[in-house]
């Protein structure tokens, strides 16, 4: 079995991604990888190479251009036992799927009375950054973190790439995965000594007193580096991984702010309606007189994200504006 | 026209006597299963001006022949999906009347326990995966089921039910290539009743030939008279031969009328009368029970305990609906994800 690291942990987001998905087919023949060119083109994002001269063409099964047919048809084989995981290229398309990813996956356990269920795993590239414009580029995850019966997971390290899918793959419901298109070069080294991670907690990957950072995904490290700086300045930042988008580990969050007292929150969705709404929402709720100062947030402008690059890199949160934001919330 | 009719011809006249009897018992169960729709859902219409049952209703009544005639060459093995108009396929399935009536009140003894309602009927024990009630949404599910069949090598046949509404959305079309590319053992069987909801098929599609359009996917598709329930019966046999032989999909074009309007909400102002009371004439239910009565094969009296015999069965549905425990609200947010009925 080749893997993707070396014996140093050495390896990269999409490697680790690559070794999850290998793992998956190994372990379990009902799990197949189904989607637009994830056989013989090796993924769009290059997630799938190889695997497909591996395990087949039947189970790394390249589909036709039909997301809502290809993810309905995850939805009606994991019905009929199988363990299915589907990929969609961007969460652009994921929209040609959404009828079926709410109308039926995230609802049929409930629309027969909790007698059938969907243990399907659908994952797509999310995010922007690298100049592909407008229908490549959205940041949608809280959209789908907004429904009931699935749950929505967004790995933003080296360890999560690796070791989320097995939990995901055990799931009785659906969970859809969003992986940052920015993440998939970065290196690093995965720790031996964690051998799994669960699902339902949020990550503290950087300990603070003076504030907490919460974000996710593609901009966990534009708060760290945000957090680095800070410290330069004497502020302690502590930053919360959400990792699961939906449900939201209000513990962790709502325990980091009852320390810290203040908050920002970083999310790429656009700022109306987002998933920073809701975080900001739950902190008034159920720590408003734990707070020192009102919660603060870094989203993407309210733009449809634009193809040049000094536009494109205004119109998403970026490290100053995370900055002068806990700046805002500590003096 | 059956396997018995065909030994028949043969010659032995003992054996021709016994396939005639087992042609009429035959026939007999084929009118007892479109029986038992009709008046269930006659019953329904009762229940609904009484507002004993609510939501969108969807009456089958008209279509009777379509479901009973397909489920003829079907297994337990098999399954099943279907649409919002989907009491006639969960009865002929075999879903009881009794879960299908308290579904329909809403029940805990509904076979959805009541969280689906008219539109959503389920019973997987039956391999009845819905009761879908967003136009052609069923159809990829479908062939996922079938995939899962065919990479298992399992000899099953997924069967989807839909109607010529669903031609119009990209799912059938995504779907139909899908299937026809994996070469997945689904019967796809619309049901051509002339309408999307209000909209007449001339008005909703540049070609009308509807098995035309599936055939140019590659796959096996033909129109059949969906009011004629030996002819259905007939095709669904020869399309699921073939499919359990490895043929790939097919699709069956039943041309069919529904006589009620689309739900209890529409006042039906779109349809010429003459052309609903046309359509009539070619009831399967009456035509039925005139061709047995008329050739000797179905006494008055024995019709007459037949459709006792159903209405002892509707009324005990109703009865044990209207009897049937409600779902407390404290029990709401159940059914949503396996993990907080976990935590519940």
């Amino acid at each position: 079995m080749k893997a993707g690291g070396d014996h140093n942990g050495a390896t990269t987001f999409r490697e680790a991604l690559r070794d999850a998905l290998r793992e998956a087919l190994t372990a379990d023949d009902r799990v197949f990888l189904m989607g637009e060119d994830v056989g013989r083109y090796g993924g769009c994002f290059g997630v799938s190479l190889g695997l497909i001269e591996e395990f087949g063409p039947d189970r790394v099964r390249d589909t036709p251009l039909s997301e809502s047919a290809f993810v309905g048809a995850g939805i009606g084989a994991a019905l009929a036992g199988m363990r299915p995981i589907v990929e969609i290229m961007t969460v652009n398309f994921s929209l040609l799927a959404l009828d079926q990813i709410l109308n039926n996956a995230a609802t049929l356990r409930h629309m027969s009375g909790g007698q059938i269920n969907i243990p399907l795993v659908i994952r797509m590239t999310t995010g922007a950054g690298r100049q592909l414009a407008a229908q490549h580029s959205h940041s949608l995850e809280g959209w789908y973190a907004h429904i009931p019966g699935i749950r929505v997971l967004a790995p933003a390290t080296l360890q999560d790439a690796r070791l989320l899918l097995a939990p995901a793959l055990a799931d009785p419901d659906p969970v859809l995965i969003f992986e940052h298109g920015t993440l998939y070069n970065v290196e690093g080294h995965l720790d031996p000594a964690v051998p799994a991670v669960d699902l339902d907690h949020a990550t503290v990957p950087r300990k603070g007193t003076d504030l907490t950072v919460i974000a996710y995904g593609g901009c966990l490290s534009k708060a760290l580096a945000a957090a680095e700086e800070l410290a330069g300045d004497g502020i302690s930042a502590e930053v919360v991984d959400l990792r699961s988008l939906r449900p939201l580990d209000d513990a962790t969050i709502i325990s980091s702010i009852r320390r810290t007292h203040r908050a920002v929150v970083v999310d790429e969705g656009w700022r109306s309606g987002s998933l920073s709404s809701e975080i900001s929402a739950r902190i008034t709720e159920q720590a408003f007189f734990d707070l020192d100062a009102p919660v603060e947030r870094g989203c993407s402008a309210e733009v449809p994200i634009p193809y040049a690059s000094q536009l494109e890199e205004a119109a998403l949160p970026q490290v100053p504006g995370i900055v002068a934001a806990a700046r805002r919330v500590v003096s | 026209m059956n396997s018995a009719g065909e030994t028949s011809a043969a010659g032995h006249q003992g054996r021709r006597t016994k396939a005639k009897d087992s042609d009429a018992a035959h026939d007999r169960h084929l009118l007892r299963d479109m029986l038992l729709i009709r008046r269930f859902e006659e019953r329904c219409v009762e229940l609904y001006s009484a507002a004993a049952i609510r939501g969108f209703v969807h009456l089958y009544i008209g279509e009777e022949a379509v479901a009973v005639g397909v489920h003829q060459a079907l297994t337990e093995h098999d399954a099943v999906v279907s649409t919002y108009r989907e009491h006639g396929h969960a009865l002929a399935r075999g879903v009881p009347p009794e879960a299908v009536m308290a579904e329909m009140y809403g029940r805990l003894t509904g076979c959805s326990k009541g969280r689906g309602g008219s539109m959503h009927l389920f019973d997987p024990g039956r391999r009845f995966y819905g009761g879908n009630a967003i136009v052609a949404g069923g159809l990829p599910l479908a062939a996922g089921l079938a995939l899962a069949d065919r990479m298992r090598g399992r000899e099953r046949v997924t069967c989807c039910f839909f109607g010529d509404g669903a031609f119009a959305e990209g799912e059938f079309h995504e779907t139909a290539n899908l299937a026809a590319l994996w070469e997945l053992p689904v019967l796809f069987v619309c049901e051509n009743n002339l309408y999307a909801m209000g909209t007449a098929l001339a008005r909703e599609h540049a070609q009308t030939d509807l098995a035309m359009r599936a055939a140019s996917y590659g796959m096996a598709a033909w129109a059949v008279d969906g009011m004629d329930v030996h002819a259905v019966e007939k095709a669904a046999h020869r399309a699921v031969t073939s499919i359990r032989a490895g043929g790939g999909p097919h699709l069956l074009e039943a041309r069919t009328y529904r006589f009620r309007a689309h739900s209890m909400y529409d006042p039906d102002r779109y349809r010429p009368k003459d052309e609903i009371a046309k359509w009539k004439q070619h009831d399967p239910v009456t035509g039925m029970t005139e061709a047995l009565r008329s050739s000797g094969r179905l006494t008055s009296a024995r019709l007459k305990k037949v459709e006792r015999g159903i209405a002892e069965e509707i009324e005990a549905a109703v009865a044990a609906a209207e009897q049937a425990p409600k779902e407390p609200v404290e029990s709401l947010l159940h059914h949503v994800t396996g993990r907080n009925e976990e935590k519940s």
